[in-house]
C-alpha cells in the first residue's frame, strides 16, 4: 500500500514561554515492508539539532524553538510504501538485545491480576508464537476499546481493573502480561490507515512487539484483535507510551499548556 | 580481640614506611599537638571545606575530623595497588563498552544477561553509542582494604561520580602548612597536579567536532548539595566554569551556557549529579536539576558527559563480583587486586548461608550508598539481625554479604594520644587518553574504637595518604 | 563569566548595600525619636517604615509601630527580606555560590559578618544598644568593600559587584531624600521650621556626610544646599550623580571588556548627561517628590536592562 501521513502537534501557551525542546521521533523505523518515499518533519521556527539512532534502531531529532512563544506546531508530512510481512519485524538494525526488554517499569508493572490473566492464557499453549498470539486475545477480550475511560497516565493494572481503555492501554497490558511469564515485550508507536468500513480508531495508533524465539520481534494490536500489516506504519519503540512517545517536549517557562493533534492516513496511488 | 595488620606497628618494630614519623610523634608535645589540631580546623572552616548537611537541624556547614596522623604506603607497594587498580579501570570500561554495544561477555555466558540488562543502572538509552575513545566512566573510585602485609582486596567500585578527592588535596595542603618539616624530611610523592591531570583527561575526551580548545565545566546540582565545596574546588582549581542545569541549554545539537557575553559552546561536561536527573525529556520528566535536550547532543556526537550516563550498571555490586571474570574476559589477564568473597543474596543457597550466618557477616544493599541500610553483624545486636533478616527474606535481590574484613589500623591520634584506628583506601583513577594515577588517595579512618565504619556521615574521618618516592 | 555569576555577583553588592541603608535608616529613627516632635513620637518610626519600602509586613506582625518593634523588624526579622540578618544571610549565600569568584580576603569580610551576627542574635536584646547594631552594620560593609577595593581583580566580576553597590545606593539616597521631603513634613508650612532644620541634619548624619557637607558648603543648612549636595554633587560618594556615575564607570568597562555596549549603557549615559545639565533649581521645580519618585524609576529600568543583557543569560 501507499500510505500518505500529514500530522500535525500543536502546543498552545495561555501565555509567552521562553523556548521550547524537544526529542522527536517520528520517523517511519527502516525495515522490511516499509519503504520511505518522502518523508519531513519540522517544527515551525524551531532550530534542528541532532540525529541519530537510538539503542532500539528508531531515528530520533532533537529539536529546539526560541522564545517568547505562544505556539508550537510539529508538522509532519510524507508517503511511505507499505508490504505485509504478517507483523514480523525483520531487517531493524538495533543494539539492544530481547533480554533488555523486561524491566518493569511504573506503568507495565504486572500486577496480580495481570499475571493471572498471562498465566490463564497461555497454559497449554503450543509454542511461543501461539502464546505470544493467546496473550494478546486475552488482552484484546479483557479490556474493551472505550476512548475516554483512561488517560495517558493509566498503568497497564489500573486498565485492566477498569476493563475498558484505548490502544495504549491494550499494548501496555499486553507488555505488562508478556513479562509476567517472562516474554520480552516492548511498545510501539506508529500510525494505522482509517479503513472505510466505520471501526473507530485512532490513526495515531500504538501496539506492542512481542519477543518470539526463533521469529525476533513480532507485532500484535490487541486494540483491533490483529498483528500490523500493510495499513500499519512502525516508527519508534520503547519500555512503555511515554518511553515510545513520538514528541517528548518541555516548554521553559510557567504556563499552562493544551495540546491539539490531527493526524490523517491516506491511501493512495503515488 | 581479633589480630588485625597494624600499618605502623610489626611487632613491636616500627616498619619501614613509618620510620620517618616516629621521632615525629614521639617529640611532639601534646600541647603542640592540641594547638595544630586546633589550626587545623580552623584552616579547614576558613577555606569552607565542609560537608554540607541541610535539613537535619544543627550547624549546616560540618566539618569532616581530620587526622594528623599520615597514613603512609612504600614506592613498592604502590606500584603494585597502581598497577591493580588501572588494570580494574581498563576492564571496568571495556565491560560497559561491550554491555552497550555487543554484549560479548554475556553471549559467553561469563556474567547473567539478567544482571547486566535488567539492572536499575543500566541505561537503555545509551544502547548502541561509544563515547569518545571508548570510556564511560573518566574518574574511577576505587575502594581498598588492606588486612595483611601484602593483602588488599577491593571493597567497591565507583564509576559515576566518586567523591571525595578535595579533601585528598586539602589534606596535603593543610598538612604541608603545618608539618614543613616532615616533608622535608620525608621523601614524599606530591598529589597537586591532580585538577590538571583531571582537565587534561576530560579535555582529551572532547567530541570529534570539537575544534580547538575544548572548554570543560563541571556540572553542580547546585548550593544545597552537601558535596557543593568540592566541585566549587574542583572548578577552581582546573580553571573551568561550574555550572547548574539552568546555565546551560541546547540548540543546534550542541549544549551552551549562558554567559555576559552570551552564549558559549560547552564541549565536555564533568557531572556531579545523577543520571535521572540530567535531563528530563529523557529520564526524570520532574528534574529541575538538568538540561532538556541533553542526551540527544550528547547521542549525536554535540557534547561529552563524564562520567557516562550508563556507567553505574558496572559499579553495581551485584556485578562487583564479576570484575575478576572482566579482567580475564576483556584483558586475559589475572586480577592484581582481589575481590571481597561476596554471596549473592538473589541466589538461594547463597542467601540460606547468609541468613545462618548473619552475626558474622556485613551485609549490604546492592544500591546503596553512605554505609546506611547496611548490617555489621559482629557488632549489631540480636533484635537487629533478626529485623534485618526479615528484610533480606522479603527482598534478597536487594542484598549481598560479605565476610566482616579485618581491616588495617593506622595510627591515629585520640584523647589519651595515639591509638589505632581502622582505615580505608579511595584512590582516584583518571581514564581518557591515557590512563593516570595520582600517587595517594583519599584515606578515611573509623574514628570510634573497634569501629569499621569508616564514612564520614556515621563518624569516620581522614587522612593525608603519603606514598614515599623511591 | 556565566550570567548566574555575575547575577550572584551583583546581588552580594546591593544586598551588602541595602543592609547598610537599613542601618542608616534605624540610625536616623534613633535620632528623629529624640527630637519633642510636633506630631508625635510614632508617626516618625511610621515613615521610617515607609521609606524601607517594606511596611506591608509589619503590622500583620507586630501591630504598634513602636521603637523595639521596629529594630526588631528592620534589623533581626527573617520574614522581612529587606532587615540586615535577610541582606547579611541573602549576600552570605551568593558569596558562598561564586566562593571562588571572590578573594579569601573578601570570603573572610561576608563569611565574618555572618558568624558574628550569629552572635549578635544571641545576645539579649536588653544589651544591645540600637547605635551598637547600627555602627556594627556600617563597620561591616566598610570592611567588606575595603576587602574588595583592595584585593579583587579588575574583571567584569569586580564590575557587576560595583553595579550593584552603585545601583542600590543611587536607589537608596533618593529614598532617603524622599522620605525627608515627602513623608517627613507633613505640610508645607514646616519648611524652614527648626524641625525641617533638624531633620535634614539628621539626614546628613545618616550618610555620614554631615561634617563633608560642612566642609563643602558651610554656612547654614537649607534645602537647597542639602539637595546640591545630595544630588548633584560629584565628591559626595553618596549623591545620586556619584552613583550614576560609578554605575556608567563599570558598563563601560564592560563594554570596552566585551567590545559591545547594550541598552544599559545608552540609558546610564543618559541618566549621567541628564543630571550633569541639571540645577538645583530645576529639581524644586519639578518637585523633589516627582524627580526623586522619576529617579527611582529610571534606575529600576537601568537595573532590569542590565538584568537583560548580562545577568539573565538570555541575551545573544
Amino acid at each position: 500500500m501507499i500510505l500518505t501521513v500529514a500530522h500535525v502537534t500543536t502546543y498552545r501557551y495561555d501565555r509567552p514561554v521562553r523556548g521550547a525542546v524537544q526529542s522527536i521521533r517520528i520517523f517511519p523505523s527502516s525495515c522490511e515492508g516499509q519503504r520511505v518515499i518522502d518523508w519531513e518533519v519540522a517544527v515551525e521556527g524551531g532550530l534542528r539539532g541532532g540525529g541519530f539512532t537510538d539503542g532500539a534502531g528508531d531515528q530520533v531529532e532533537g529539536w529546539s524553538i526560541r522564545g517568547p512563544v505562544t505556539e508550537v506546531a510539529v508538522r509532519v508530512a510524507g508517503t511511505v510504501e507499505t508490504t505485509d510481512t504478517a507483523g514480523v519485524l525483520r531487517g531493524h538494525r538495533e543494539a539492544l538485545p530481547p533480554d533488555a526488554w523486561l524491566r518493569p517499569t511504573p506503568p507495565i508493572r504486572p500486577d496480580a491480576a495481570l499475571a493471572d490473566l498471562a498465566r490463564g492464557a497461555v497454559a497449554g499453549a503450543a509454542d511461543p508464537l501461539d502464546r505470544a498470539h493467546r496473550l494478546a486475545g486475552a488482552v484484546a477480550e479483557a479490556i474493551a476499546y472505550r476512548p475516554g475511560t483512561t488517560h495517558a497516565h493509566t498503568t497497564a493494572a489500573e486498565s485492566l481493573a477498569q476493563g475498558e481503555g484505548v490502544c495504549q492501554d491494550h499494548a501496555q497490558a499486553l507488555i505488562a502480561c508478556a513479562h509476567a511469564i517472562g516474554q520480552p515485550a516492548r511498545y510501539v508507536s506508529g500510525y494505522l490507515f482509517a479503513t472505510a468500513d466505520g471501526t473507530p480508531h485512532e490513526a495515531a495508533h500504538a501496539w506492542a512487539e512481542l519477543w518470539v524465539e526463533g521469529l525476533g520481534w513480532v507485532g500484535f494490536d490487541p486494540a483491533n484483535a490483529c498483528c500490523p500489516d500493510a495499513r500499519y506504519i512502525r516508527l519508534a519503540s520503547g519500555h512503555d507510551a511515554r518511553d515510545a512517545a513520538p514528541i517528548r517536549g518541555i516548554a521553559l517557562g510557567m504556563a499552562d499548556e493544551t495540546l491539539d493533534v490531527s493526524v490523517a492516513v491516506q491511501a493512495g496511488q503515488q | 580481640m581479633q589480630d588485625y595488620f597494624n600499618e605502623m606497628f610489626d611487632g613491636g618494630a616500627v616498619r619501614a614506611p613509618y620510620a620517618g614519623l616516629e621521632t615525629w610523634v614521639r617529640e611532639m608535645p601534646a600541647e603542640l599537638r592540641q594547638m595544630k589540631q586546633a589550626e587545623a580546623e580552623a584552616l579547614f572552616r576558613r577555606i569552607g571545606i565542609t560537608f554540607a548537611v541541610y535539613g537535619e537541624g544543627g550547624d549546616p556547614d560540618r566539618l569532616i575530623p581530620f587526622d594528623m596522623f599520615p597514613r603512609v604506603f612504600t614506592a613498592g607497594e604502590w606500584r603494585r595497588l597502581e598497577r591493580g587498580i588501572k588494570q580494574r579501570a581498563r576492564a571496568l570500561n571495556a565491560f560497559l563498552v561491550d554491555v552497550y554495544g555487543r554484549g560479548e561477555i554475556v553471549r559467553a555466558g561469563r556474567i547473567p544477561a539478567a544482571l547486566v540488562y535488567q539492572n536499575e543502572a543500566y541505561e537503555t538509552a545509551v544502547a548502541g553509542f561509544v563515547p569518545p575513545r571508548g570510556v564511560y566512566s573518566h574518574i574511577v573510585g576505587i575502594d581498598l582494604v588492606r588486612t595483611g602485609r601484602d593483602e588488599f582486596f577491593v571493597l567497591e567500585d565507583n564509576c559515576r561520580t566518586p567523591s571525595g578527592v578535595s579533601y585528598m588535596l586539602e589534606n596535603r595542603e593543610i598538612m604541608m602548612r603545618m608539618f614543613p618539616e616532615i616533608f622535608r624530611e620525608n621523601r614524599i610523592e606530591p598529589v597537586e597536579g591532580y585538577p590538571e591531570l583531571l582537565r587534561r583527561t576530560l579535555a582529551s575526551v572532547a567530541p570529534e567536532k570539537c575544534q580547538g580548545e575544548p572548554t570543560v565545566v563541571i556540572l553542580t546540582p547546585g548550593h544545597y548539595n552537601s558535596a557543593y565545596y568540592e566541585h566549587s574546588f574542583l572548578a577552581d582549581m582546573m580553571g573551568v566554569e561550574l555550572v547548574e542545569g539552568p546555565d546551560l541549554f541546547c540548540e543546534g545539537g550542541f549544549v551552551w551556557m549562558r554567559t555576559t557575553r552570551g552564549p558559549q559552546k560547552v564541549d565536555v561536561i564533568y557531572r556531579r549529579i545523577d543520571d535521572a536527573f540530567l535531563d528530563p525529556l529523557c529520564f526524570r520528566p520532574d528534574s529541575m536539576l538538568g538540561v532538556p535536550g541533553l542526551m540527544d547532543c550528547y547521542r549525536s556526537g554535540g557534547v561529552t558527559i563524564a562520567s557516562a550516563p550508563g556507567a553505574g550498571v558496572a559499579d553495581d555490586k551485584a556485578v562487583y563480583t564479576y570484575v575478576p571474570e572482566m579482567i580475564r574476559f576483556y584483558l586475559g589477564e589475572e586480577p592484581i587486586l582481589q575481590n571481597v568473597p561476596t554471596w549473592q543474596c538473589a541466589k538461594p543457597d547463597e542467601l540460606a548461608h547468609v541468613l545462618d550466618n548473619l552475626a558474622d557477616l556485613v551485609v549490604k544493599e546492592v544500591h546503596g550508598s553512605g554505609g546506611y541500610g547496611m548490617l555489621v553483624g559482629p557488632r549489631a545486636t540480636k533484635d537487629q539481625i533478626a529485623a534485618f533478616a526479615e528484610k533480606l527474606r522479603e527482598a534478597p535481590e536487594h542484598y549481598i554479604a560479605q565476610p566482616t574484613l579485618s581491616l588495617s589500623t593506622c595510627p591515629t591520634f585520640v584523647e589519651e594520644g595515639i591509638a589505632p584506628r581502622h582505615v580505608d583506601l579511595r584512590p582516584y583513577c583518571l581514564v581518557g587518553e591515557r590512563i593516570e594515577l595520582v600517587p595517594g588517595g583519599l584515606t578515611r579512618v573509623a574514628l570510634t574504637e573497634g569501629s569499621l565504619v569508616v564514612n564520614s556521615s556515621q563518624g569516620g574521618g581522614v587522612k593525608d595518604t603519603w606514598v614515599l618516592a623511591e | 563569566m556565566l550570567s548566574r555569576t555575575a547575577d550572584n555577583l551583583f546581588w552580594i553588592g546591593r544586598y551588602v548595600e541595602r543592609a547598610e541603608m537599613m542601618a542608616r535608616l534605624l540610625a536616623v529613627g534613633g535620632r528623629i525619636a529624640l527630637l519633642p516632635g510636633v506630631h508625635g513620637y510614632r508617626n516618625e518610626w511610621e515613615s521610617l517604615l515607609q521609606a524601607s519600602g517594606t511596611a506591608a509586613g509589619f503590622p500583620r506582625k507586630y501591630g504598634e509601630p513602636v521603637q523595639r518593634n521596629i529594630e526588631s523588624y528592620l534589623f533581626f526579622d527573617r520574614d522581612n527580606p529587606s532587615s540586615v540578618v535577610s541582606c547579611l544571610e541573602a549576600a552570605r549565600e551568593n558569596a558562598r555560590i561564586v566562593r571562588t569568584a571572590l578573594t579569601t580576603q573578601v570570603w573572610d569580610a561576608i563569611n565574618g559578618a555572618f558568624q558574628e551576627l550569629r552572635q549578635l542574635e544571641r545576645t539579649p536584646r536588653s544589651e544591645l544598644e540600637l547605635a551598637r547594631l547600627t555602627d556594627w552594620t556600617m563597620r561591616q560593609s566598610a570592611l567588606f568593600r575595603g576587602a574588595i577595593d583592595a584585593t579583587q581583580l579588575r574583571n567584569d566580576g569586580y564590575d557587576f559587584l560595583n553595579l550593584g553597590f552603585h545601583l542600590e545606593r543611587a536607589d537608596n539616597t533618593a529614598r532617603l531624600m524622599d522620605v525627608k521631603y515627602f513623608v517627613l513634613l507633613p505640610k508645607a508650612d514646616y519648611v524652614g521650621t527648626g524641625l525641617d532644620l533638624y531633620q535634614w541634619q539628621t539626614l546628613l548624619r545618616a550618610i555620614s556626610a554631615h561634617r563633608a557637607f560642612h566642609w563643602a558648603y558651610g554656612g547654614e543648612i537649607t534645602a537647597a544646599k542639602v539637595a546640591h549636595f545630595l544630588i548633584l554633587n560629584r565628591s559626595c560618594p553618596r549623591s545620586l550623580i556619584a552613583s550614576v556615575a560609578g554605575a556608567a564607570h563599570h558598563l563601560d568597562h564592560v563594554a570596552r571588556a566585551y567590545g559591545a555596549t547594550t541598552r544599559a549603557q545608552d540609558l546610564v549615559r543618559a541618566m549621567l548627561g541628564e543630571l550633569a545639565e541639571l540645577r538645583v533649581e530645576d529639581v524644586f521645580e519639578e518637585g523633589m517628590h516627582e524627580f526623586l519618585t522619576r529617579f527611582i524609576g529610571a534606575v529600576g529600568i537601568l537595573s532590569a536592562r542590565i538584568h537583560d543583557a548580562y545577568l539573565s543569560g538570555e541575551a545573544r
